[in-house]
């Protein structure tokens, strides 16, 4: 089953004629993902590698190709915009990959979606992929940045708000024979649309995540809220990796949410939280896979 | 980004905040001709504020000696004389570091008559996603500390970012803080500037600290922002060009702006082991993975998702700036960029630096072994390592 988008999933790109968004639209095609419709204002009627059409806009796409889902690559002054235009055309799931979005923008979006049907994914985030069938994972679901070839169809959930780590977790789990239901990265910037509770909730519930990694790192309090969960709820073993351990206080790590501010946020505080809630924590991140198979 | 206090008080003050009349001075004769004006104005006292990106600076102690980075006056000629102390002196405080920070611009302003020291901030909620005003009647003092030993003393209102804040949440926290009803209107038009300047700037905090009941000359009572600190969300500062206006870059680490040029997000720490690394929260687990192993990270150095040979070079040149480096960790995960691309990049940096210190690599994902092939082929004395654990014990048993 998987969670959020399987490979039948009907996936927009927002950006679609960017270099970003198109490059990125063009491997996921590659990867065997259903990518449906594109949206550019003002090129609407185009069409992208002479097979997604491309429309002026997100209602068009939805009326004319029936897709519930949305990737948005739009640059950082229009993303707010593009979320919410996805969120009006009643999309299931929206994954905005864009990274650099003001902080008030977000503010506004995430009270926007208060009471809405749409998930939002990210910002600042790699995406999500479910993996395929064929070779080296392909026939998947990607949406977003993160190299398809890297996973195998399996029963491991990730979450994770870095892409790189998850990366790095999704290839010792690959490496190791063991594939992956689903990999979401909910991305680094303090106000994002899904949480990591959020997706521990979905993979607990998904009768095809069997174990799953939960990465996290300094900043804010996500990964404690999980941890406490995970404690009194979580069916399935759980391992952890918190970064930013020798992060100076007070210093943003290249993450918009990655600060340690007023004591508050610090990767101690978060690996105690995960130790106290039974989650087996990774010492350093080359364990993170085998962390969890130890437990499986 | 942050700005000086005077910097802060002026956008306070763009939005109505009560703010003590003064002037930003740059040298002895500004300084001279503020002070003039404000006593010219009635004022008997003034306060001459050195302005620099760090706190604790009345207690700070100059390089040269002189005791204290804030000073009142009473006169013209007191105010010349303390200037010429501060002014183009270096100030050390408890968050400068032993290096400190030159004073280059004084604020000169009028001293008020304190009643009361109050504490105020507007800030993002990260649990709510909303900002939050905090407020507390323990002014002057360190607000962690507040909240640490006396919680119940500091007064939390969310605001809902559809509405802004309302001016019943401002009477709400004046009323909080003990205010006297006369002062219930003025505080409410100060809360409400506050919160505007937070939200109209992209500020990510606004802190008033101390917010002061003030005693005026006719003997009434008012309320003002007597000390000021504004921090900005530097992704909204596309939007606001007079604020970008107000950045100061001699506040700034020289390496870290000079990163900033080729989008490198490089931060200087103080151990000998520089890493490179594609992807923050890698970069981050990097730096702790030396620190496993018993070596001390140099710096945090994120080249974006890429690492393409142009950022690779630039990287290295801002580590090889860092006369503590004694060897560098690479540590790529080569996800779109397949790893024998990765490597001609590396190779051609080292080549293109001169490199002359260890330097270990640790690449992974596509062609892997390709990409390690053209390292151990490149003619140059550099270590590859398997994993990440490999790497980083690699790099700390040879720095």
């Amino acid at each position: 089953m998987a969670i959020l988008v399987t490979p039948e999933t009907k996936v927009l790109v927002q950006g679609i004629t960017g270099s970003f968004g198109g490059r990125h639209a063009q491997l996921s095609l590659e990867y065997g993902s259903q990518i449906v419709a594109g949206v550019t204002p003002g090129k609407g009627g185009q069409t992208f590698e002479d097979k997604v059409p491309v429309f002026d806009t997100v209602a068009q796409a939805v009326a004319e190709t029936g897709t519930t889902t949305s990737a948005v690559f739009v640059p950082p002054p229009f993303a707010a915009d593009a979320i919410l235009e996805g969120v009006d055309a009643g999309l299931d799931l929206v994954v905005c990959i864009t990274e650099g979005i003001p902080v008030n923008d977000m503010v506004k979006v995430k009270r926007a979606l208060e009471g809405s049907k749409t998930r939002l994914i990210g910002p600042n985030c790699p995406g999500i992929v479910t993996p395929g069938e064929g070779e080296q994972s392909s026939g998947g679901c990607r949406i977003g940045i993160a190299p398809g070839y890297i996973h195998k169809k399996g029963n491991i959930g990730v979450v994770s708000r870095s892409g790189t780590l998850t990366y790095e977790a999704v290839w010792q789990l690959t490496c190791r024979g063991v594939g992956q239901s689903t990999c979401v990265g909910i991305g680094g910037d303090p106000v994002n649309g899904t949480s990591h509770l959020d997706v521990i909730k979905m993979f607990n519930d998904d009768p095809d995540t069997h174990g799953i990694i939960m990465i996290g790192e300094i900043g804010g309090s996500a990964e404690e809220e999980a941890a406490a969960w995970i404690r009194d709820n979580c069916k399935k073993p759980v391992a952890g990796f918190i970064a930013g351990t020798t992060a100076p206080p007070g210093r943003r790590m290249g993450h918009a949410g990655a600060i340690v501010s007023g004591g508050k946020g610090t990767a101690e505080a978060k690996i105690e939280a995960f130790r106290e809630a039974g989650i087996q924590v990774a010492q350093t991140p080359s364990e993170m896979a085998d962390v969890l198979l130890k437990v499986m | 980004m942050n700005i000086h206090e005077y910097q802060a008080k002026e956008l306070l003050a763009r939005n109505g905040v009560n703010v003590p009349s003064g002037k930003a001075c740059k040298s002895i004769e500004e300084a001279q001709t503020a002070a003039q004006a404000l006593f010219d104005a009635g004022q008997s006292m003034l306060v001459i504020k050195s302005q620099i990106h760090a706190g604790g600076r009345g207690k700070g102690t100059f390089k040269s000696g002189f005791q204290g980075g804030v000073h009142l006056c009473k006169s013209v000629d007191e105010t010349v004389e303390t200037a010429k102390a501060m002014l183009g002196e270096v100030l050390v405080t408890k968050q400068t570091g032993p290096e400190g920070r030159e004073v280059k611009t004084l604020l000169v302003a009028s001293a008020e008559k304190i009643v009361k020291e109050l504490y105020l901030a507007v800030l993002l909620d990260r649990n709510t996603s909303k900002p939050i005003v905090m407020a507390s009647t323990e002014g002057g003092m360190d607000i962690e500390e507040v909240a640490e030993k006396s919680p119940e003393k500091i007064v939390k209102e969310t605001i809902d970012p559809a509405m802004g804040m309302m001016p019943y949440q401002a009477r709400k926290i004046a009323a909080a803080l003990n205010l006297p009803s006369s002062l219930i209107g003025q505080a409410t038009k100060l809360l409400m500037g506050v919160y505007k300047t937070f939200w109209s700037c992209d500020a990510s905090m606004v802190e008033i600290n101390p917010l002061c009941i003030v005693e005026n000359v006719d003997e009434t009572q008012g309320i003002a922002a007597v000390d000021a600190k504004i921090s900005l969300d530097d992704n909204a500062l596309y939007r606001h060009k007079d604020i970008l206006e107000m950045r100061d870059l001699a506040e700034e680490a020289p390496l870290e702006i000079e990163a900033g040029k080729f989008d490198l997000n490089y931060i200087k720490l103080d151990g000998n082991i520089a890493c490179l690394v594609n992807g923050a929260g890698l970069a981050m687990a990097t730096m702790d993975i030396i620190k496993h192993y018993g070596g001390d990270p140099a710096n945090f150095l994120d080249v974006g998702g890429g690492a393409s040979r142009e950022q690779v070079t630039a990287a290295f040149k801002i580590i090889l700036s860092d006369p503590n480096v004694k060897g560098i960790l690479v540590n790529i995960f080569g996800g779109i960029m397949q790893c024998d691309v990765i490597a001609e990049g590396v190779v051609s940096a080292a080549k293109e630096t001169n490199l002359s210190i260890p330097l270990v690599v640790r690449l992974e994902g596509n062609n892997v072994e390709i990409g390690k092939k053209i390292l151990n082929e490149s003619g140059l004395e550099l270590i590859s390592g398997d994993s990440m654990a490999d790497a980083a014990k690699k790099i700390v048993a040879v720095v």
